[in-house]
Order: structure tokens, then C-alpha cells, then sequence
């Protein structure tokens, strides 16, 4: 029987499989690594960065990088978290982020992840970009203004439900996401309310209309217990993950 | 006589006295008096200086975040935001009716809001200027001074407060900002704990309140001819009212009585209110000045807020405010009770009301019911009107087939108003003030006019802030005369030229 494979993980030491990113290994071993766009149910896709650590010293994205035997990982680090606080701040800054309007108070990924990484304030100077909401979909409404284009819905419809509906469209700051209908509207897409892409949005792009707010504050999924704990919104319950 | 005031002839002739900001008042406001050469005042206006316009900012969001958004435009009074904004959207979603539990919820968190908002006002912002007169020296004219006098009505006004922001707490799940309503319902009713934990104060609350109408009776009755006349005007009458023809405060019909107490509407839906009201502007002033339409702009203004309902409504549901609503009235006479420092007298009976509310909903088996939401056809129109501390507030949205918001109209309880406080400060500046050099505490008798109304100028203009006072008399060269300024701390400073 060939010898368990492991890393170091700050000072745990973690066993991984072939083909493991340091991200896979440690959420098995109950790790908390933050993140945004990772879903361990696709594939992996690096843009957020919110999972960067140091690996052997290098900066990576533990979500895209192979685990190594006796690799040594830097996750808690304060020049780690400070790292991650910056890339956290500059998401705030880039959208249109008012945490106490947003029905995903509360149950919000990256409000979450800002906390854990004690996000105190935004720190950069605002973009307020013009986006927009489209409510045009009898069920479903995006408000483009909290879209952090971690591409998880464009992942699901694209491997899930086959249906391609979203993309990203632009390059570097000019990038977002669109809708691939007629009109670009999400109600002329055949996008449903049970489709995956819209169960995986970390934040409070993707939402159903007609509801919001119906977890008392002090119920929502993050307010009683850290991320770190917790783990992915879209891990949980529909119920669970609105504000 | 004072509507005269309102505009001078050859303004750049006079002496201008401007008192800004305002302080023991919510928000940002300023008084400008201008004065001729044997200080007659010439004209005296209440302005506000700050403009937010929380209408456009929610244009194009999503008709269920209003309850939610809207409340923001205010820190001194959200969940009367909150909760005009919830009924306007139970219309959208075309919930004729709450379930019983949802309305008990939704009501036991106004009467909460209602009796904080008005402890405040009573014992942080105006017993100062009410125990110890309108002149007394400024560095001990404020909380902490009566805190040193009088430490035991300190204490219940502090406790009190503290009581309405538990419940608000308890129902929201914060004391500000919190969120309860939802469009149809609400989120949650009370559990047994937090039923007792209430239960427990409430005859200690009740017996407090009732010590308040009694102080405030007793300074009112003690100069009665003074403070019947002081910032007296005559106006017209708003306010809701229950189909019994009851104070009520979260929901009911629009009434309006003439300044002799006579109808000129009465049960009125209040989503026919555009029928009703209209809102004039002013160039020199961001808040808008509506009045009654069938009577016109120049007379058709009136008032809202304690002493409008405590003159409109019929009787009180409980007893212990309903016994002091008919000494109150009794002042009076046949009419109306007109009296701007009357404001404050109402103002602690409808707290007296609000416990004994809280007393009876506390009691009843629906408030911790599990039926929160009801909901029918979606509506382009929502209309949400509700009593709120400071008076009758309106909530207006129309949304398009997204859901959306295309439009929206808010009519906040300060704005109803604006024409009454401006005429207040008229009446003051012309019979106390006029002739006179103006000195601080001639200068605070225009703040305790203004003060009565507990004029929340955040909501007005939807902006915050509140600062420390500062009054200049410039010349009519503009060359600066005399100049008073009130830190943060209470220091005076003061700088001739
Ligand atoms: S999506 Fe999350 S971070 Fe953005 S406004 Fe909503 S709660 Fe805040």
C-alpha cells in the first residue's frame, strides 16, 4: 500500500489523493479555506482569489493548485488575511454593495467571507458603476449591482442544466455577466426556478422575486455562527439562504 | 399678522439673523429673521438645508425590498418608515387584510416605536426648555441638567425609551434598522419568553407614563394663559382615524377638521389621499408645503401629529388616556385645542395610550400566532398611510409588470408640517421677539416653537445629521454684528466685532 500522501496546512497536517487541490484536501480534513467561487460540485475556476494562500512561499489559488506531499501552506497568516481583505474590499468597491437594503443579509457569501477576514470598512474609493436589475423573468430577478462574476452560475447552467444561459461578456474591468436570449432579458431565456444556476450564486445576484427577508434577523445562516463553520450558501437549504 | 412675515419687501435692507442649526430637534434645519432698523422683524423662515431624495434612489429596485430600503431614510423614526412602506406594499400584493396575527405584530411594534420616539422627545429633547423655561442659562438648559435636578424623571425617560426599543427589538431583531414586515406579513410574532419578559415591566411603564401627562399637565396648567397663547395659530386639522371615529395609529380612515373643529373630510380611504392633498413648493425651502385641495394653498395648510389626532379622534380605546384626553380638550372649550405647546401634552397622552396598548396586545392569544402572511393578486399600486410619532406619513409606489418601482411619492409627518412650524415661528418672532436685540434665550423661544412639533428634519429632506448651534447678526452690509456659538459640550463662546 503506497504512503498517505500529506501537506502541511498551517500546522495541520493534511492527507490528499492524486489529482487533489489543496482546496479539496483540506475541506475533506474540515479546513476551513475561504472562498468564493469554488464549489466543490464544478470544476474549479480560480477567479475570485479569496482563496489565495502561500504555498512553499508562492501565492496561489488553493482552489486550483495541486496538492503536493509535504507541501507547507500558509491559510491563517495575518499577511494572508490581509491579502484576502484587499481582494474582499476591492469586490465591495467594484459593485454596488448595500449590505442593510439586500435580502441576502445575513446569508451572503461574501458578506460573510468580509466579516471572517475582518473587513472592517471598504478602503478603496467606490466605482457606484451603472447597473441594473432584470426582473423580466416571471420567478427569478438578477440585480446586476451584487454580480462578483464568480461564474458559478454560468458554470451550473452551462454542466448542469445544459442550457448555456449565462456568459461573461467583456474583458478586465469591463466584464460581466449576460443573459444569451433574444433580447438579453433573463424572462425571454428558458431559464426555471429549479435550474441549479440559480441555486449556486453566492450572493445576492441570482434571487426569486416576491420574497426576501423572511429569516428574522438572529435565524439567517451566517448570523449565528462564522462561515468558517457554516460552509457555501449553496450548500444549504433554499430556505436557509435568504435574508 | 404673521403670515406677513413670510416674505419682506427690500430683504437686502434688513438686518438677517440666522439661527443654525437647530438643536434639540432631529435633523438639520435653519431659521432666518430679518430685522429693520428698530429690530421689528420682518420676516422669519424655517428652512431645510439638506435634500436627499430618497424617491429617486429607489426608482427600478424590486418592490419587496422597500420595507427594507426605505426605512434608511431615517434614524430617529425607521420602523414608521418601515411599516407605511409595508402596508403600501401588502397592496401590491394585494393582501386586503393581515392576519390577525401579522396586524397584532405589526401594531405592537408601532406602539413600541411610538412610545420611544415620544419619550424621547419629551425628556431628552423638551423637558429642559419645560422645567426650567425657555431662558434659563443654556450650559444647564439640556438632559444633563435634568438629569442633576431631577434625576428621577431622567431615569423614566430613560426607561422608558429603553422599554419601546425592547420591543422594537424583540420584533425586528434590532432596535434600529431592523426587519419585521414584509409585503403581506410578517416575518415572525412573539414566542411565550418574550411575551413575559415585556409583561414584566409593562405596569411599571404604565404608571410612568401616567406620571408624565401629569408633569406636563401640571407646567401647562401652571401658566396656562402663556402657554395656551405662546406659538398659538389657528390651522386646520389631519389625521387618521379609527372607523369608530378612535385614535388610531397603524391604520384607519383620513380626517380633516376645520381650525373651529368643523369637518371639511372625514373618512376618507386614504389611498383617494391625492384627491384630498396637494404639495406646494417654495423656492427658498427643499421641504414641500402641502395643504388641502378644496381649500386652496394660502388656507389650506393644517397640522398633523399629537395635537391634531388628540383634536380630531372622538375618544381613546383605553381608559386611562381617554380620561386624559377629555381634560385635555377641555382646555379647549368647544374647539380645537390650538395651542402649539399643547403638542407636547398630546403627545404624552398617546404615550400613555401606546402602553396600555402594549398592555392589551401583550395579552392577546394572536401574538404568538404561526398564520404571518397573507397574499392575492400583484397590484401596480401600492398606497401605505400610517400614524407615525410626528404625524401622518404617506407612502406611495407604482411599480411596472417587473415588479419594479417606476415611481414613488412619500409625504413624511414633518413635511405635513412645514407651514404650520414656519407660521409658529411667525407668531413668536412678531409678539416676543420683535423690537428687541436678540439675545440666546429670546432666540430659543423660535427653537421651543419649532421643538413642539418634534419636527424630524431627516425625514424631510431624508438626510441626517444634527450639530451644535450657532447664530450670527450680520447687517445689512452682511458685515457680521454679533455671533454666538453652542459646542457639542455646551460651551458658549461668543465674538463681537
Ligand atoms: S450581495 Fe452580499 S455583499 Fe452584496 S449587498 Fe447583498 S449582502 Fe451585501
Amino acid at each position: 500500500m503506497p504512503e498517505q500522501q500529506t501537506f502541511k496546512l498551517d500546522s495541520k497536517t493534511i492527507p490528499f489523493r492524486d489529482g487533489d487541490t489543496i482546496m479539496d484536501a483540506a475541506l475533506r480534513a474540515g479546513e476551513y479555506i475561504p472562498h468564493l467561487c469554488h464549489n466543490p460540485e464544478f470544476t474549479p475556476h480560480g477567479s475570485c482569489r479569496v482563496c489565495v494562500v502561500s504555498a512553499n512561499g508562492r501565492h496561489v489559488s488553493a482552489c486550483t493548485q495541486q496538492a503536493m506531499n509535504d507541501m507547507e501552506v500558509d491559510n491563517r497568516s495575518d499577511a494572508i488575511m490581509d491579502k484576502r481583505r484587499n481582494l474582499l474590499q476591492m469586490l465591495f468597491v467594484e459593485g454596488n454593495h448595500v449590505c442593510p437594503g439586500c435580502e441576502k443579509s445575513g446569508a451572503c457569501q461574501l458578506q460573510a467571507v468580509a466579516y471572517y477576514t475582518n473587513m472592517l470598512s471598504p478602503h478603496y474609493t467606490h466605482f457606484f458603476p451603472k447597473r441594473s436589475v432584470d426582473a423580466s423573468h416571471a420567478d427569478i430577478a438578477i440585480d446586476f449591482n451584487r454580480c462578483i462574476l464568480c461564474e458559478l452560475c454560468v458554470r451550473a447552467s452551462r454542466d448542469v442544466d445544459r442550457k448555456n444561459i449565462f456568459s461573461i461578456s467583456g474583458r478586465g474591468i469591463k466584464a460581466r455577466l449576460v443573459i444569451n436570449s433574444d433580447t438579453g432579458k433573463l424572462g425571454d431565456s428558458d431559464l426555471t426556478a429549479t435550474d441549479k444556476a440559480v441555486h449556486v450564486c453566492p450572493v445576492g445576484a441570482i434571487l426569486p422575486k416576491h420574497r426576501g427577508y423572511d429569516k428574522p434577523i438572529g435565524e439567517r445562516l451566517y448570523d449565528r455562527q462564522p462561515v468558517s463553520q457554516v460552509g457555501d450558501v449553496a450548500a444549504h437549504d433554499e430556505d436557509d439562504n435568504h435574508g | 399678522m404673521s403670515n406677513s412675515l413670510e416674505t419682506a419687501n427690500q430683504p437686502e435692507k434688513l438686518k438677517r439673523t440666522v439661527i443654525e442649526p437647530l438643536t434639540r430637534v432631529e435633523g438639520h434645519g435653519k431659521v432666518t429673521l430679518l430685522q429693520d432698523e428698530d429690530n421689528n422683524i420682518r420676516q422669519a423662515r424655517l428652512h431645510i438645508v439638506e435634500f436627499r431624495g430618497f424617491e429617486k434612489f429607489i426608482q427600478g429596485r424590486p418592490y419587496w425590498e422597500l420595507p427594507v430600503l426605505v426605512q434608511r431614510l431615517c434614524g430617529i423614526c425607521p420602523v414608521s418608515h418601515h411599516l407605511a412602506a409595508a402596508k403600501a406594499t401588502d397592496m401590491l400584493v394585494g393582501a386586503a387584510q393581515l392576519t390577525p396575527t401579522a396586524e397584532k405584530v405589526r401594531r405592537l411594534l408601532h406602539y413600541g416605536q411610538v412610545l420611544q420616539s415620544h419619550a424621547l422627545h419629551f425628556f431628552h429633547l423638551c423637558s429642559p426648555d419645560l422645567l426650567f423655561g425657555f431662558d434659563d442659562e443654556v450650559r444647564h438648559r439640556n438632559i444633563v441638567g435634568v438629569m442633576e435636578d431631577y434625576p428621577e424623571i431622567a431615569k423614566q425617560g430613560v426607561l422608558l425609551r429603553k422599554y419601546g426599543q425592547e420591543i422594537i427589538e424583540i420584533i425586528s431583531g434590532k432596535r434600529i434598522h431592523g426587519v419585521s414586515a414584509v409585503p403581506g406579513g410578517v416575518v415572525k410574532s412573539l414566542n411565550n419568553e418574550e411575551i413575559q419578559y415585556l409583561l414584566g415591566d409593562i405596569d411599571q411603564i404604565t404608571e410612568w407614563a401616567v406620571g408624565a401627562v401629569t408633569i406636563m399637565k401640571r407646567i401647562f396648567m401652571e401658566q396656562l394663559d402663556y402657554h395656551q397663547e405662546f406659538a398659538h395659530i389657528d390651522s386646520n386639522m389631519l389625521s387618521m382615524i379609527g372607523n369608530d371615529g378612535s385614535l388610531e395609529l397603524y391604520h384607519g380612515n383620513l380626517r380633516a377638521n376645520d381650525m373651529n373643529g368643523k369637518s371639511i373630510f372625514d373618512r376618507v380611504d386614504y389611498t383617494d389621499y391625492q384627491d384630498y392633498i396637494r404639495e406646494g413648493v417654495k423656492n427658498w425651502s427643499y421641504m414641500k408645503f402641502p395643504f388641502i385641495d378644496s381649500i386652496g394653498a394660502e388656507h389650506g395648510w393644517y397640522r398633523v401629529g399629537p395635537l391634531a389626532r388628540m383634536n380630531n379622534c372622538d375618544f381613546i380605546s383605553t381608559p386611562l388616556a381617554e380620561k386624559e384626553r377629555q381634560e385635555f380638550r377641555n382646555i379647549g372649550g368647544n374647539k380645537p385645542v390650538q395651542s402649539a405647546l399643547a403638542y407636547h401634552w398630546a403627545r404624552l397622552i398617546e404615550l400613555l395610550h401606546c402602553a396600555e396598548a402594549i398592555n392589551g396586545l401583550l395579552h392577546d392569544p394572536d401574538i404568538s400566532g404561526d398564520d404571518l402572511m397573507n397574499k392575492g393578486e400583484l397590484q401596480r399600486v401600492g398606497i401605505g398611510v400610517l400614524e407615525a410619532p410626528r404625524g401622518t406619513l404617506f407612502h406611495h409606489y407604482e411599480i411596472d409588470d417587473d415588479g419594479l418601482v417606476e415611481r414613488a411619492n412619500l409625504i413624511v409627518s414633518t413635511t405635513n408640517n412645514n407651514q404650520a412650524m414656519n407660521e409658529s415661528i411667525r407668531q413668536v418672532a412678531s409678539k416676543y421677539l420683535s423690537g428687541n436685540e436678540l439675545t440666546e434665550p429670546l432666540l430659543n423661544q423660535i427653537e421651543v416653537a419649532i421643538r413642539a412639533y418634534d419636527p424630524c428634519l431627516s425625514c424631510a429632506t431624508h438626510a441626517m445629521g444634527k450639530m451644535p448651534l450657532e447664530i450670527s447678526l450680520v447687517d445689512s452690509n452682511n458685515a457680521l454684528i454679533d455671533r454666538i456659538e453652542k459646542g457639542s459640550t455646551g460651551q458658549i463662546k461668543r465674538s463681537n466685532n
